[in-house]
């Protein structure tokens, strides 16, 4: 059906507006962070590369960054066994009963953050766990599980399991069955679980709030804290560097599973 | 796979098997001997437990109760992936991730054959089916049939002692079909292998086997060749299974060795008894049944009235479908030389008494094949 011009042009411009409303307060960022003069005024004044220089030469900044890392990269490789495992459980069970493990396991994801931050910070007073690495990675491994979860339960989903069946009758035991068939078959659902573990690690602040201290804090905590100390836009220039690899890193993920679907049809 | 090798398939040993499902018996004591490199086939109606007794042998299913031999030696409790057993699936179940070269060289990756031994024996099982050309392929590029043939080779390329097939054509069109059943035959022929067969389609059955074992609700009805099926049936549920029949039932009378039959006012004679109290059916082929207009008829016996209720022209000569007084059907078959018939034409139909079957009625019959 033929659309009148008008109404083209005005559904063209609304959708711009929406777009625009969703993504410039983060584009806002980057002109920021070349900002020649030490405030967050928008538009910027001048250019320069200084607070980027300022991440890279400042230990504050530089160890929260590489505290994070750390962290989500623990919590990447935790969440995702974890997760698998759980979601192969899941799969295996009676239909009722994984519907009620799956909705517990899925909870972290619905709950209010604050909430369960505070009830983290009150378990780890008890147990000394604030400020700590194991501190942060059991709080931050609670939050990424769900999504390791979705992301592979999605993939058994589609996937095939006569497949293991006929590897048993060409002689492949349940590892070797494993090993060959099933995870190659759900490896882009179980990396695109990796890559959201990961994220939500990374740029998770409302719990990191909670259990950080002076001696362990991660990169979004350091943010936090220096901009309602000062108007440093090293924090822009961070915001930035995020903002790429993020982009990359979820894209990355959206790609697989948008890949597997289209495999298995 | 060496085919000059004298006959090197496994027989199987079934000894009363079951299977149940809560209080379900999907198998419910299942006798049966397969030969060393037969071909048998499992036939039989939709849920009689084809599936279930081929996956009982390949271990995919454990039995209920009951032993359970392959190779002479008893498999009960061995896992499916050391009973060595080559399987082909309705469903191809061909790895989507492998290229055809990589899914037949599967089986044979896993059991540790060297590089160039493993080339040469995919090679040579593609060739088998004829997919070389194809060894680079993905699944998902090749059509039904070829995933199929491919199957086939990846369940034979590690010589298995015994192959089992359930309803491996059943996705396919009639003409591919027929000619897969000719390619799985010569195979049969050349490998030696124990083949067990598993399909609904009783054509497809009697093309391929040596025997048939005919299933019925769970259980095994008769085993025989498809000639003693056809002419020998034991029950009328085998009867009626395999190739067209008529079925006569009426009040009946026995005395010392035969058996008369009142249908609908005519009375039939079969010089036959059964033991027993069983009530008395007669069943017969459509060549045993001639069919003339009424007051033609020769002087045989038996004779039954009718109208033609469907008349199917055959190439070969013509079917007809003979509606009888008691409401019940005939199927008449006539050669190319005889006179044909039209819809509503009276008729009479005759045989001779020593070419019907008299079997023990089976009314569950009935409801199973309809
Ligand atoms: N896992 C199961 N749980 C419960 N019942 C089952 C199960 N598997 C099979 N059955 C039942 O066992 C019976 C025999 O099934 P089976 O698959 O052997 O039939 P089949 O002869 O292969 O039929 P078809 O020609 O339709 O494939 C069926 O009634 C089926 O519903
Ligand atoms: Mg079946």
């Amino acid at each position: 059906m033929a659309m009148h011009p008008c109404t083209r042009v005005m559904l063209g411009l609304s959708c711009l507006l929406v777009a625009l409303w969703l993504v410039a307060p983060t584009l806002v960022v980057v002109p920021m962070s070349f900002n020649g003069n030490k405030s967050l005024a928008f538009p910027p004044v001048g250019f320069s590369w200084q607070w980027y220089e300022n991440f890279v030469s400042n230990p504050e900044w530089s160890t929260s960054f590489f505290n994070s890392l750390k962290v989500a990269l623990i919590v990447a490789v935790l969440a995702t066994v974890l997760g698998t495992l759980a979601a192969f459980g899941l799969d295996r069970m009676k239909a009722r009963t994984a519907g009620l493990l799956r909705m517990l396991l899925l909870t972290p994801m619905v709950v209010p953050g604050v909430v369960l931050a505070i009830g983290i910070y009150a378990v780890y007073l008890d147990t000394q766990l604030v400020g700590t690495l194991t501190g942060f990675v059991l709080a931050h491994t609670i939050l990424a599980l769900p999504f390791v979860l979705i992301a592979v339960q999605a993939s058994l989903e589609v996937f095939d399991k006569r497949l293991e069946t006929a590897a048993a009758s060409l002689g492949a035991g349940r590892l070797a069955t494993f090993r060959t068939v099933t995870l190659p078959l759900i490896a882009p659902g179980i990396l695109s679980g990796l890559l959201f573990a990961f994220a939500t690690s990374f740029d998770e602040i409302i719990v990191s709030l909670f259990i950080t201290n002076p001696y362990l804090k991660t990169l979004p905590v350091q943010i936090f804290s220096s901009i309602t100390r000062d108007a440093d836009p090293t924090v822009a220039a961070v915001g930035t560097i995020l903002l790429c690899a993020t982009t990359i890193l979820i894209g990355g993920g959206l790609f697989l599973m948008g890949r597997e679907r289209r495999g298995n049809l | 796979m060496n085919p000059n090798s004298p006959t090197r398939g496994a027989a199987i040993d079934l000894q009363n098997v079951s299977k149940a499902y809560g209080s379900f018996r999907a198998l419910d004591g299942v006798s049966l001997h397969v030969e060393p490199g037969e071909f048998m086939t499992l036939l039989g109606p939709s849920g009689s437990g084809k599936t279930t007794t081929l996956n009982v042998v390949a271990g995919f299913t454990e039995v209920s109760s009951g032993a359970l031999q392959v190779g002479g030696r008893s498999v009960v409790g061995v896992p499916a992936h050391k009973r060595n057993i080559g399987v082909v699936f309705q469903h191809y179940a061909l790895f989507p991730h492998m290229t055809v070269g990589k899914n037949v060289a599967y089986p044979l990756s896993l059991r540790g054959v060297s590089k160039a031994e493993r080339e040469r024996r995919v090679a040579q099982a593609l060739d088998m089916v004829k997919m070389r050309d194809f060894a680079h392929r993905y699944p998902s590029e090749l059509s039904g049939g070829q995933q199929q043939r491919v199957a086939f080779a990846r369940a034979i390329v590690f010589d298995p002692p015994l192959l089992l097939m359930d309803e491996p054509l059943g996705a396919l069109d009639k003409k591919l079909r027929e000619w897969l059943q000719l390619e799985i035959k010569r195979i049969h022929r050349e490998l030696g292998t124990t083949f067990v067969y598993v399909t609904h389609d009783q054509e497809e059955a009697l093309v391929l086997s040596d025997r048939i074992a005919v299933f019925n609700k769970g259980r095994i009805e008769q085993v025989g060749t498809g000639r003693e099926l056809y002419d020998e049936p034991k029950t009328l549920f085998v009867g009626r299974f395999i190739g067209d029949s008529t079925v006569l039932r009426g009040q009946a009378r026995s005395d010392g060795t035969s058996t008369a039959l009142d249908v609908a006012g005519q009375t039939v004679t079969v010089p036959r008894r059964l033991d027993g109290s069983d009530t008395p059916v007669v069943l017969l082929r459509p060549e045993k049944l001639a069919i003339r207009r009424p007051g033609q008829m020769a002087d045989t016996h038996n004779r039954l009235s009718g109208t033609i209720a469907e008349a199917i022209y055959l190439g070969s000569g013509s079917k007809y479908e003979v509606r009888l007084r008691d409401g019940s059907s005939a199927i008449v078959r006539s050669g190319l030389s005889e006179e044909g018939f039209r819809i509503d034409d009276p008729v009479e139909l005759c045989f001779a008494g020593q070419d019907a079957k008299l079997l023990a009625d089976d009314k569950s019959a009935d409801a199973t094949l309809t």
